[in-house]
């Protein structure tokens, strides 16, 4: 039985050619950056022609690109730093954003440094700007975070209207772009972002590296002290095959976006169809737009029934993976905090299917087949 | 023939052994989970493979998994064990004692805090480069809370009197952490016997990979806790969140292994060849060896030529790939802060050279390295007018210089 994996939202399998060029770094190029030798001099350029590569495709300027150890770390940075920096006194952020965005905001809410908005959601789980634009108004230079797309559900947000919004009341604009960073283009010359984050597990990159995106007009200070890397950003000596991965991932996600985008699409379109043809009472959480929606990722309702929590188990054991959410709360018995957020009714079974670039559509045919046979038999 | 040049600054960074790449590989490729998927087997097969890294790391430095927090490094490991102790402990004190020759993600992180409310002492150290220890017990206060020093130095591989330390931090009711980067898997460390509270260590210091390391934090004799610098999901108990590099770690995980496999044999290789290259340099005229030789790394040496400057030298012996400080502060072309607490001055602390050997080092690159440096050395103050002075019998220090 092959397996078959719908869960790229969690994390990726790299591409050969990244691995190829990480390998070889690893075998020969072993030298550290920070070291004015041949050795270290060597890899000193590998770096920085890796952030030359990122910083083109997104059309900004490789001063602004500072490597970090992953997403995580790169949400923690912008804001944490941002905020402490800046004196902010008041964050605004959405119920459905990423735990590391959210539990970080909260920290800071505890410690009494900030006072923490939501901004309303509407029925589909879209940010309500009118309400956002109300908390800009009626608070002090405010720092909002928004994720692109919504991991669980995929929702997008339109970060070019968020971004003028942002400006109108000069916040500072911090958008979690984990999930959409390979699979979207991201102009940097043109949205009004002060940082946007990435991770180049999900996008066919290695684990273990991601970078933060500062604008030119931001300055702070570094989050992790000791030793210039990273223009004294970020200390610690780099995970230079890491970078090198990144930046590969990148520069084949982008030469192979449009392509990709409407084959994965395509898989979503066909699976979102079947489902609705085969099973009655099925329904989806968060918008299928795909104007709206993020072409990787479909949060499939089921009809409540015994099976509901057996749904993901039951899959496993005929060789699917996917998910109940995001992975990185998959381990707590705390429902979806995302789901939970949009109102989704509590009896019913969601589970996340994510796909990629490895995906085909005898896939979704054998998956399809398999989810008729467990919610059917049991109805 | 040696290959040319010859890499002798292992402290800076180690080539990965091909036994760690060969352990990574099927966890980039088929084995790609993320560690905390735990509905299906991708995860399942990437989350057994952390536990047992876990172990192999565990069993390295003597504690139990539970008690190993990955990082993404010694620098970030430094910055979580001190800012964590700080603000988890800020009912009990807000002092900390550290040392001027600690590595700069120590040190860095000590002054940042400082503007947060902290008290750092930082403590000069011994001509030897060794703590005096009747100092570091006179320097605890009530308000102490932490001491970190370091465990062996990078620059000149000094290795402090572990277990003395931790009696006194012990005694006074103070948390000890360790930065244990160079020595972890170099020389036997192990929490128990050293009584260590809080340890940061790294990969790629022991022919493991870039980008991945762990903070032991002791979880029993005293139970300790820091408060995490990094939230989200809550991995790694919840000190330490962000999806977790399975492929580093794996490879961590593995050059451990190694280490406690090769530990011995390197060392006693390693310091004999450490000891060849000592000897021999050291014989050149007005050249010193810097730092305690008793107390040491096996693969670590550092010697001040006197009248020859240091970047200078390092241009001169191209063929080989050593340092004249740290990697992390050797963009700068200030002279060692690590020498000059010493008691170096800055023309000896500019002409020193630090030799890092490592398991992939030969005799014959030994040989070489010798040879070269002689040749460099000699050549240098062929062309110096302060060696010809020093040779004519002026006694340098009492020269008094003309400002300019």
């Amino acid at each position: 039985m092959n397996k078959i994996y719908l869960d790229n939202a969690a994390t990726t399998a790299i591409d050969k050619e990244v691995l190829e060029l990480m390998k070889n770094t690893m075998e020969f190029q072993f030298g550290n950056p920070s070291s004015i030798h041949s050795h270290g001099r060597e890899v000193r350029t590998i770096i920085e022609n890796a952030r030359k590569t990122v910083a083109k495709l997104l059309n900004t300027s490789p001063a602004e690109i500072f490597f970090t150890s992953g997403g995580t770390e790169a949400d923690n940075m912008a804001i944490n730093c941002a905020i402490n920096d800046y004196g902010i006194t008041h964050a605004i952020t959405s119920k459905i954003e990423h735990h590391a965005v959210i539990h970080t905001l909260e920290v800071l809410e505890k410690k009494g440094l900030i006072k923490l908005s939501y901004v309303n959601l509407d029925e589909k789980g879209h940010v309500d700007t009118k309400h956002l634009e109300e908390l800009l108004a009626n608070n002090e230079r405010s720092f909002v975070s928004l994720m692109h797309a919504n991991n669980e559900i995929g929702n997008l947000i339109d970060l070019e209207k968020v971004g003028d919004i942002c400006e109108k009341y000069n916040a500072i604009f911090h958008s979690d772009t984990v999930q959409t960073m390979g699979h979207y283009r991201h102009d940097l010359s043109k949205l009004k972002v002060h940082f946007i984050t990435c991770a180049a597990h999900k996008l066919h990159g290695p684990k273990g590296v991601g970078f933060l995106y500062i604008n030119h007009n931001i300055k702070i200070k570094p989050m992790i002290h000791g030793g210039a890397q990273e223009r004294n950003m970020r200390g610690g000596t780099e995970n230079v095959y890491g970078i090198v991965g990144l930046a590969k991932a990148l520069e084949i996600a982008y030469a192979e976006l449009d392509e990709h985008q409407n084959y994965i699409q395509g898989l979503k379109s066909y699976m979102t169809e079947q489902l609705l043809a085969n099973i009655p009472g099925i329904g989806f959480n968060g918008d299928l737009d795909s104007k709206h929606s993020l072409y990787t990722v479909l949060n499939v309702s089921f009809p409540a029934s015994e099976m509901g929590e057996m749904l993901l188990f039951s899959l496993d054991i005929s060789g699917i993976s996917a998910s109940g959410g995001s992975a990185c709360s998959s381990g707590s018995n705390v429902g979806s905090h995302v789901l939970t957020a949009i109102g989704s009714p509590s009896d019913r079974a969601a589970v996340r299917f994510s796909f990629c670039k490895y995906n085909t559509k005898e896939e979704i045919d054998i998956v399809v087949e398999k989810l008729k046979e467990l919610v059917l038999v049991k109805v | 023939m040696v290959k040319l040049p010859i890499y002798l600054d292992n402290n800076a960074t180690t080539p990965m052994d091909p036994r760690v790449l060969e352990a990574m590989l099927p966890y980039f490729t088929e084995k790609f989970g993320n560690a905390a998927s735990r509905n299906h087997p991708f995860g399942w097969v990437a989350e057994e493979a952390v536990d047992y890294a876990r172990e192999q790391i565990a069993k390295l430095i003597g504690c139990t998994e539970k008690e190993v927090i990955i990082t993404s490094g010694a620098t970030e490991s430094n910055n979580l064990a001190i800012k964590g102790v700080f603000e988890m402990y800020a009912q009990k004190g807000n002092h900390i004692i550290t040392l001027t020759t600690e590595h700069k993600a120590v040190l860095d992180t000590c002054h940042h805090i400082e503007k947060q409310g902290a008290e750092v002492t930082y403590l000069d150290v011994q001509a030897d480069g060794m703590v005096d220890l009747a100092k570091l017990e006179a320097a605890i206060t009530p308000k102490t809370i932490l001491i970190s020093i370091m465990y062996g130095n990078n620059e000149i591989g000094v290795v402090q009197e572990v277990k003395k330390i931790s009696d006194i931090a012990r005694k006074h009711g103070v948390l000890f952490h360790t930065d244990a980067t160079q020595s972890v898997g170099k020389i036997p460390v192990n929490v128990e016997t050293d009584g260590i509270d809080l340890m940061s260590f790294s990969g790629h210091k022991m022919y493991g990979p870039k980008g991945v390391g762990a903070l032991y934090v002791r979880r029993k004799n005293p139970r300790v806790k820091v408060t995490a610098q990094m939230d989200g999901g809550g991995h790694e108990r919840g000190m330490r969140s962000g999806t977790l590099n399975v492929p580093g770690i794996v490879g961590f995980g593995k050059a451990c292994e190694i280490a406690m496999l090769d530990m011995e044999k390197d060392s006693i290789r390693l310091s004999a060849l450490r000891d060849k290259l000592e000897g021999a340099l050291s014989q050149m005229e007005e050249s010193y060896v810097n730092g305690n030789k008793e107390h040491r790394l096996p693969h670590t040496t550092n010697i001040s030529f006197k009248y020859v400057e240091g970047e200078g030298l390092m241009m001169a012996m191209k063929d080989l790939a050593v340092s004249s400080g740290s990697a992390c502060t050797s963009a700068s072309l200030e002279p060692s802060y690590v020498l000059k607490s010493l008691g170096l001055n800055d023309d000896l602390a500019h002409s020193s050279i630090r030799f890092g050997l490592g398991r992939f080092t030969t005799e014959e690159e030994v040989d070489y390295a010798i040879e070269c440096t002689r040749n460099a050395v000699n050549k240098l103050r062929e062309m110096s007018p302060l060696w010809e002075m020093f040779k004519d019998g002026i006694d340098m220090d009492s020269v008094e210089w003309a400002e300019h």
